[in-house]
């Protein structure tokens, strides 16, 4: 059995990693799911959270804000809406989204308040994982 | 004859022009290798999207449920055309270019009878679409703060595009950029967003398992697909302004000098007519003694 896969994560304006995995952690919309080599073909939406890889060095963690991944028994391909290495890095940039989500839900209503709440509470619960 | 004076100066003037068509050329280089860069770095994504992308909308696209994004309204009376120039001239045939493409597309669909909307991203198209198609200009996208193109200005853009959609504004939608093929090639490109085209043989793809459901997926996947089409048209737009203002401003620069040579010749030989002409004075005087 292979032990490794090829592994992507880009966002829209620049490619963050590439290279090949024994695993990643994904935070998908329903739920956190482990991809490894051979897993069964899939397309989930993700919610904002930390994506984990085990590479061959060690885990490596980035925060997603959202997007898609692809997992095919090949690979798995995360698009991210936006994507940071955890950090300080990523740590500022999710705060300035966050406050950004919360003045959009203050001012909106009905079922899109709801959203953004939820995305506003998954940020929230990422930016304390990643300090 | 124009005198010498007169002459230099001219020579002065036409040489500080070819020094700031020299400063152009450079510094639209400089930015054409950045623009480059991030056209690049955007491509991955933008592939990945639209592999994905296709393969979901093929196994949708038949069933009586696909989005109205794919599907299209069922209509196609009113077309939108969103034409993308650069805010700022002094790039060769850039901004026409575009401009005469979607200007023939226009005529085109309003002599077929239809309805024809025209949203600007950048002034200069504006500027030329209003003297003949002002009547159709229904909304602008300013991008004259923007130092570097990102995703958020495409969003930005997609988002006003699909509340016009959500109205029942038009039905179909097509991009005007210039899709970049080396510095001295830019080609205008018309590009239909909505509703999304989709390849007739799309590949039997792997069968996938869907993560909320399939429907759900495509209705968060369609959007960013079309705002995704507009952010790599705008990256491509900006090399392409940079790559035709850099040849533009090169044959600027290379007139310019062959302009200086010319007048330099010139300005020599009105000078040596002059001397001539007072040597003869002077002989011809002694002469006359």
């Amino acid at each position: 059995m292979a032990d490794t896969m090829q592994f992507d994560l880009v966002s829209p304006e620049r490619k963050l990693a590439s290279g090949p995995v024994r695993a990643v952690q994904i935070p998908g919309a329903d739920g956190d799911l482990t991809a490894m080599p051979l897993h069964a073909p899939m397309i989930t939406t993700l919610r904002p959270g930390v994506l984990v890889t085990e590479g061959a060095e060690g885990a490596t963690r980035y925060v997603v804000t959202g997007g898609f991944a692809e997992i095919t028994p090949q690979g798995a391909s995360v698009l991210a809406e936006r994507a940071y290495p955890a950090g300080p890095e990523g740590r500022e940039a999710l705060e300035a989204i966050l406050t950004e989500t919360r003045d959009k839900a203050a001012a909106s209503s009905g079922p899109d308040k709801d959203r953004l709440d939820k995305l506003a509470s998954d940020l929230a619960r990422t930016i304390e994982t990643i300090t | 004859m124009p005198n010498l004076k007169d002459l230099k100066n001219r020579i002065g003037s036409v040489k500080s022009t070819r020094k700031i068509t020299k400063a152009m050329q450079m510094v639209a280089a400089a930015k054409l290798r950045r623009a480059q860069d991030a056209a690049e770095a955007a491509r991955p994504y933008a592939e990945k999207l639209a592999d994905v992308v296709n393969g979901l909308a093929a196994s949708v696209a038949d069933s009586p449920t696909a989005p109205k994004m794919l599907a299209g309204t069922g209509s196609d009376q009113t077309h939108l055309l969103i034409v993308m120039t650069a805010e700022r001239g002094l790039c060769g045939g850039f901004n026409s270019s575009i401009v005469k493409v979607a200007r023939y597309r226009a005529g085109k669909l309003l002599k077929e009878g239809k309805t024809v909307k025209i949203l600007t991203v950048g002034k200069k198209g504006r500027e030329q679409l209003r003297r003949d198609l002002g009547a159709h200009l229904v909304a602008h996208v300013d991008l004259s703060d923007v130092k570097r193109v990102s995703y958020e200005n495409a969003a930005d853009i997609s988002k006003q595009v699909f509340a016009m959609y959500d109205a029942g504004e038009f039905d179909v939608a097509t991009i005007f950029y210039n899709r970049f093929e080396s510095v001295i090639s830019q080609i205008p490109t018309p590009k239909q967003i909505i509703p999304a085209e989709v390849p007739q043989e799309a590949e039997t793809s792997l069968l996938y398992e869907y993560e909320p459901s399939e429907e759900a997926i495509l209705e968060d996947l369609l959007p960013r697909a079309v705002t995704t089409q507009i952010f790599t048209a705008l990256l491509e737009n900006g090399a392409s302004e940079q790559g035709a203002r850099m040849s533009a401003m090169d044959n600027a620069t290379r007139n310019a000098g062959d302009m200086i040579d010319r007048l330099t010749i010139q300005y020599n030989r009105s000078r040596q007519a002059a001397i001539t002409k007072e040597l003869i004075e002077i002989i011809s005087g002694a002469e006359a003694l």
